[in-house]
Parts: structure tokens; C-alpha cells; sequence
């Protein structure tokens, strides 16, 4: 008798707690909410002291404390910070790069959290927070890769968007004898052909090798391995690529596009921020999609996911639970992904995505023309011993494409001390 | 002090022993705690695969098997080019201490200015050596590049200094040795003040002069200033990181990596927190370094027996 008055009673608050979240939880969440965030560049870092600012008022008696740290400082601090005293609620990424932390203990598993019903619209983004069967943080933004290319540029030769591998060489060879390198790209610091990887290894041999090839599974010497190298290495002897790539940093190979010394750029939609400093307008620069290589496998896209997540010894488990159901919310949502905030796309499938043309062209692919998977990135989905030896590999083979035999032998090498 | 009355205290007693040692003391925890006990402890991480957060494994010697090649596997490249760079380093930079020697000669001497000429041939020792590294990078950038600009003018084909593997050990080297030499160079300038003038008065009655003065009279009484600049350039070629970070960040392709870079990377970069390994990399380095420290101290203890 006395336990059934009790879970009724519960199930009444349960019930009120659903009808007025904000109501009920500002009264209940009182103490300090401790954040620190990555989000260091200027637009990003507004937005997140706008989002706490927010998440403040809605929480009179919560004292919310933000502490944002250098971007690429906190790839190597975030362990610091989840030792000793942690904070409650932090900024990492999704996918392997997780891994270290949640096998560590330091990030709070939140599987409850994603079990609630509000996070049915997150569901897309589920497997790239999912790791041993649990969930370990939620998205707050993503974005999508592809090609950018100078439409103006593509007019002037007669091009157009490609579909297949051929008409990619096509149009790469026109421009070449038109004295245009096809592509731009910076890899000083690696990660830029990691991106190239990704693409032509999906769109040759299909997502689920590619998954498999990341998670070790496969070796490196492998024909179809050495079938996406071949592909791209017709690329590289065409002269596609700008000269001397292994010196600049990805934003110092803009210029050339901007300058139109190259037609196109295959990176993340970051980048068109920087076009558009650079002085290109809308009616010069455009997007398509990686073309198909394979005719067999699907469309396979890369689209890194931004998170927060909760640390395991946070203090006040509950205001940092509220705040990633607020961060993760349609409204906020759509707010902080809008052009006029980060200008990328929003995990909540019921938030809407900003007028903008890159935005709402990257959404239909995503949504749409990705039936073989989402990847997360190279230096995500690999582990990170794997990503750094590998990506130094790439490099080296977009130098020296000859020296394939030895770049293999040795990442298998590393592949089968990582995994055995 | 052992006839001293019994009624004084104990720390009276052994005053004159105990003094020295309290005055040491501070110095000697210091340095254990922050020399000698990490040494210890980077040995025993060595020993142990970790990841700087969960639980250290004991794996024995296999760092080190896994770096010299011990065994069936083969010895780790990225190891060996870090090492051959390293040498590189140790050998070339060397080369600051003569064109130091040179530019010191050549400013010591009275004209109007001179203070200002020899603080503009000091300036690159002042500033940072992240600054250094960022101005060498764009001198070398391959198509803005003043390098290339000045090469262009003698007809010569635009190069890719940081961007090819075969030289851009050497680039960053040249990069190196700027404020390197202006750093010699204020040694020998401040040795050659304490040059006695008349032992060279004594030499030009005897008719020396020129390279054989420079030689028999000048770079004897030259020697301490000589070793202070061996020393410091030697020290300098093995702790040669943060221009690397700045110029290359061990690229292309890896071929720029020295010891120290290569245990940073595996330590504490992005993809790195291998620290046993790098913990192993910290210990070959350290004896490396144990080498020419042991031979430093040496000379220096037979100079001084020898000035007694």
C-alpha cells in the first residue's frame, strides 16, 4: 500500500516535471555548474557564452561558471582538466577520438539521458556517440565535407559539377591545360589528406571496408587498399594538386583558390567562412558532392560531429544533464547553428537549418544522399596512433607517390602492433 | 670547537659542520625534486605502457626493443631519422662558435657606433626563438619566399626548402644558427676584453701577426670563452625543438623530427600519450646528453686541478 502511494506519487511529479521542464528543474537546480569549452574562435566562442548566458537565466539559483580554452591547447589540456577536480561539463568529439576517455572512466555514461524521449531527433547522430554499447555525450553541431569549387571558373572552361571519376578527370584535365591547378589543399599539418583518404577509399571500396579499415580489421597491404591508392594516384600524376602543398597550413592554401590559381577545395564547410573573407561572393564559389568512383558502393559522407559530455566526477550531475538537454534542444538548436552563430548544421532533426545555400545543399546530402554512412573523420574513426602514422603516410604519398610500398609496409606494420 | 664548554647547545657545537649543508639544502631539494626524482621516474615509466590515465602495465624492456629493433621487429625509423637528425644538429651547429669568433674580431674595435653595430648583430640572440622560426619559414616560403626572390635574380630555380625531406633538417639548422652565432659572439667579445694587450704587444716585437697571431697569442687566452661557447651550442643543438615545431612540426613527412620532438610527439601531442614510449625516447636522449655532460664536468674539474 505504502510503496504504490509512493511510485504514484513519483509518477505525478515525473508527469509535472515533463509538462513544465523549465519550471520544475529552475527550482530544482541550485550550486554551481562548472563548463569549460573549446570554442575559442570568435564566432563559436559567442555563441557559447551566449548559450550559457541563456541557460543562466533560465536557472536563477544555478551559478554558471564558463571557462573557454584554446582550441587546439585543449586537445592535449582536456586531460589535465578531467583528472583532478574536473569540471562538470566539457567540449570533445565524437566517434574513437572518445575512446581514451570513456576507457579511462572520465566521461559519465549519459545512456539514460538518451533514452529520454526528446532524444529520439538526435537519433542520427547516436552511433558516433555510441561505444561499448553505452553514450557517452551528445552532438551539438556538425558539418559537411565536400568540394568547393569557383563556379565563375567552372563557367569560363564550359564545366560542369561532376558525377562519376571520369568526369572528374575531365574537367580536372581542362582546367590543367587551361593553366588552373585542380585542387587546392594544405597538408603542413596532415590532417587535410586524411580527408582525401576518407573520399576516395569510401567511394572505391564502400563505407563498411572503410569502417573496417579504420577499426583495424583489414590490412593495409590489402588490394583494395592498394585499389584506392591507385585512384588517386591518377589524380596526383595528372599535376592536379597545387605545387609545394606539404609546406602550407590549410587556410594558407585559400589564397590560391581565392586568387583562382586553383579551381576547387575539398574540406569541411568551415571553410566557406574563410572564401567569403577572402572576398569570394556566393556567385563564385559553390559545392558538390564528392563524385561516384564506384558505381556499386553508395555515397558515403564525411561529417565530423562537435559534443559536449559530461565528466564522471562532476559535482552537480544534474544542472549538467539539464544543460545538455537545453544545448541539444530544438529551439537552442536551431539558434546556435544559424548563420548568424556557427553557420553549420543542427543534430536536433526537428530544429531548422538557416537560409543559406551551403547549409541547406549539405543537409539534403546528408539527409538524403549518404545511404552508405556517416564517417566521422580520418583522425576520428582511426585510432590515433593509426591517424597520426597514417596521415603522415598520406602526406608522403602525395609527394612521392612512388614510394606506395613503403608507406603500406609501414602502416601495416603499425596496424598490426596497434590491434594484435 | 671540541674544547667548547658543555653548556652550549648542540647547534653551537657542530656550527661549522652543519652550516655549509643548511645553506645546501635548499638547492639539493630543489634539484632532487625537480631533476633527479623525475629522472627516476621517467626510467620506471619507461618500463610500463601507459596513457597518462588509466592504469600503468608492466611490459618490461619492450620499449626499448621496440625502439633499437631488438628481436624479430624492425628498429623504429621514425627513431632512426630522429637520431641522424639529431646528429646533424650536434655537428653543423657547431658552426656558430667560428662564425661567432669571426664576427666578434671583426667588431672589436673602435669606430663611431660600434655599440650600436654590435647590439644589431646581437638582436637575434633577444628575440624569441618562435619568432626566429616564423621569419625563417616565411624567408623560405617557396614562392613568396625572399630566399627564392634572391635565387631568381641569379637565375636559379625556385626551391622548397621546409617542403623537401632531403632539406629541411638543414634549413631549420641554418634557422638555428642566426641567433646561435650572435650568442658566441658575445662571448668571444667579452673574452677578448680580458685579452692581455701586452702578451700581444710582446708577439707583434716577436713579428707575429695575422692568422698565426690569431692563432698562437689571441685563441689561447680565448679557451674559456671558447668552452662556455662549446657548451651552450652543444646544449642548444640537443634541446633544438621549438623551432622545429614552429618551421616544419617534424614534417614533411617526418623527416625533420629530432629526439626531443619525436618524445614530445609520442608523450603529449594531439594523437600522441604514449608516455612509456616517449618515457623510453626521454631516457636514450638523456644518455645522449649524460655523454657530453660527463665530459663537460670532466674538463672543467681537470682545468681547474690544473689552475691549483
Amino acid at each position: 500500500m505504502h510503496s504504490i502511494l509512493k511510485t504514484s506519487l513519483a509518477a505525478l511529479v515525473a508527469a509535472g516535471v515533463t509538462a513544465s521542464p523549465a519550471a520544475a528543474d529552475g527550482h530544482a537546480l541550485s550550486g554551481e555548474l562548472n563548463i569549460i569549452s573549446d570554442m575559442s574562435n570568435p564566432a563559436p566562442r559567442a555563441v557559447m557564452e551566449g548559450m550559457v548566458e541563456d541557460f543562466d537565466a533560465l536557472h536563477p539559483e544555478l551559478e554558471v561558471n564558463l571557462t573557454i580554452v584554446d582550441r587546439e591547447a585543449w586537445k592535449t589540456q582536456i586531460r589535465n582538466a578531467l583528472g583532478a577536480n574536473p569540471p562538470d561539463v566539457v567540449n570533445w568529439y565524437a566517434a574513437n577520438r572518445m575512446r581514451p576517455y570513456v576507457d579511462a572512466g572520465l566521461f559519465a555514461d549519459i545512456s539514460d539521458l538518451w533514452a529520454e524521449p526528446e532524444f529520439e531527433a538526435l537519433s542520427s547522430t547516436k552511433g558516433a556517440m555510441t561505444l561499448d554499447g553505452a553514450q557517452w555525450g551528445v552532438p551539438y553541431t556538425y558539418y559537411q565535407w565536400g568540394v568547393y569549387y569557383r563556379k565563375d571558373i567552372f563557367e569560363e572552361y564550359g564545366l560542369n559539377e561532376p558525377s562519376n571519376w571520369d568526369e572528374e578527370k575531365a574537367n580536372c584535365q581542362t582546367l590543367l591545360d587551361n593553366g588552373v591547378k585542380c585542387y587546392t589543399i594544405g597538408t603542413k599539418f596532415l590532417w587535410t589528406a586524411g580527408g582525401w583518404f576518407d573520399y576516395i577509399n569510401s567511394r572505391t571500396n564502400g563505407y563498411d571496408f572503410h569502417v573496417a579499415l579504420a577499426r583495424g580489421e583489414i590490412e593495409w597491404t590489402d588490394d583494395r587498399v592498394r585499389q584506392t591508392f591507385a585512384n588517386w594516384r591518377e589524380l596526383i600524376d595528372m599535376g592536379a594538386f597545387i605545387d609545394d602543398h606539404q609546406t602550407y597550413s590549410w587556410q594558407e592554401a585559400l589564397p590560391f583558390m581565392v586568387n583562382g590559381e586553383a579551381a576547387s577545395y575539398l574540406m569541411g564547410n568551415f571553410s566557406v567562412a574563410a572564401f567569403r573573407d577572402g572576398g569570394l561572393t556566393d556567385d563564385q564559389l559553390d559545392f558538390y558532392q564528392f563524385p561516384v568512383i564506384n558505381p556499386d558502393v553508395d555515397y558515403a559522407e564525411d561529417a565530423p560531429t562537435d559534443t559536449f559530455h559530461i565528466a564522471s566526477g562532476a559535482q552537480n550531475m544534474d544542472a549538467a544533464k539539464e544543460f545538455l538537454r537545453f544545448v541539444t534542444s530544438a529551439d537552442v538548436q536551431t539558434e546556435i547553428n544559424s548563420g548568424s552563430g556557427l553557420g553549420q548544421l543542427p543534430v536536433n532533426a526537428n530544429a531548422s537549418i538557416d537560409d543559406d545555400k551551403f547549409l541547406k545543399e549539405g543537409f539534403d546530402m546528408l539527409s538524403g544522399n549518404a545511404g552508405g554512412g556517416i564517417m566521422q573523420f580520418f583522425d576520428r574513426d582511426f585510432d590515433a596512433e593509426m591517424a597520426s602514422v597514417g596521415m603522415e603516410g598520406l602526406q608522403e604519398f602525395m609527394v612521392f607517390p612512388d614510394n606506395l610500398d613503403d608507406i603500406l609496409g609501414r602502416l601495416e606494420e603499425t596496424r598490426q602492433r596497434i590491434y594484435n | 670547537m671540541a674544547t667548547a664548554a658543555p653548556t652550549r647547545s648542540w647547534y653551537k657545537r657542530n656550527e661549522i659542520a652543519i652550516t655549509p649543508w643548511l645553506f645546501l639544502l635548499p638547492a639539493m631539494i630543489f634539484f632532487a625534486v625537480y631533476v633527479i626524482i623525475p629522472i627516476g621516474q621517467s626510467f620506471w615509466i619507461s618500463l610500463h605502457d601507459w596513457d597518462g590515465l588509466g592504469e600503468k602495465t608492466w611490459v618490461g624492456t619492450a620499449n626499448y626493443e621496440r625502439l633499437l629493433g631488438i628481436g624479430d621487429q624492425n628498429m623504429d625509423r621514425k627513431f632512426t631519422v630522429s637520431f641522424w637528425n639529431n646528429l646533424k644538429w650536434l655537428i653543423l651547429y657547431l658552426l656558430a662558435i667560428p662564425a661567432g669568433l669571426f664576427i666578434a674580431l671583426f667588431l672589436n674595435q673602435t669606430v663611431t657606433g660600434i655599440r650600436f653595430y654590435k647590439s644589431m648583430f646581437f638582436f637575434p640572440f633577444v628575440i624569441s626563438q618562435v619568432v626566429v622560426g616564423l621569419v625563417f619559414s616565411w624567408f623560405y616560403l617557396p614562392r613568396e619566399g625572399l630566399l627564392n626572390a634572391v635565387l631568381a635574380v641569379f637565375g636559379a630555380g625556385p626551391v622548397n626548402i621546409l617542403g623537401d625531406p632531403t632539406l629541411a633538417t638543414y634549413g631549420i639548422i641554418a634557422a638555428g644558427l642566426w641567433p646561435q652565432t650572435a650568442y658566441c659572439m658575445i662571448l668571444y667579445l667579452t673574452g677578448l676584453n680580458a685579452v692581455d694587450p701586452e702578451q700581444v704587444e710582446a708577439a707583434r716585437l716577436d713579428g707575429a701577426k695575422g692568422h698565426k697571431m690569431l692563432w698562437y697569442v689571441i685563441l689561447p687566452q680565448l679557451k674559456p670563452a671558447t668552452f662556455i661557447a662549446f657548451v651552450v651550442t652543444i646544449i642548444g643543438a640537443l634541446r633544438s625543438f621549438d623551432l622545429i615545431s614552429v618551421m616544419t612540426n617534424g614534417g614533411p613527412f617526418g623527416s625533420t623530427r629530432v629526439l626531443s620532438f619525436y618524445m614530445f610527439e609520442e608523450s603529449l601531442s594531439e594523437f600522441g600519450f604514449r608516455m612509456g614510449y616517449g618515457a623510453a625516447i626521454a631516457v636514450v636522449l638523456f644518455f645522449l646528453m649524460l655523454g657530453f655532460i660527463t665530459y663537460f664536468l670532466y674538463s672543467m674539474y681537470r682545468d681547474e686541478k690544473g689552475a691549483h
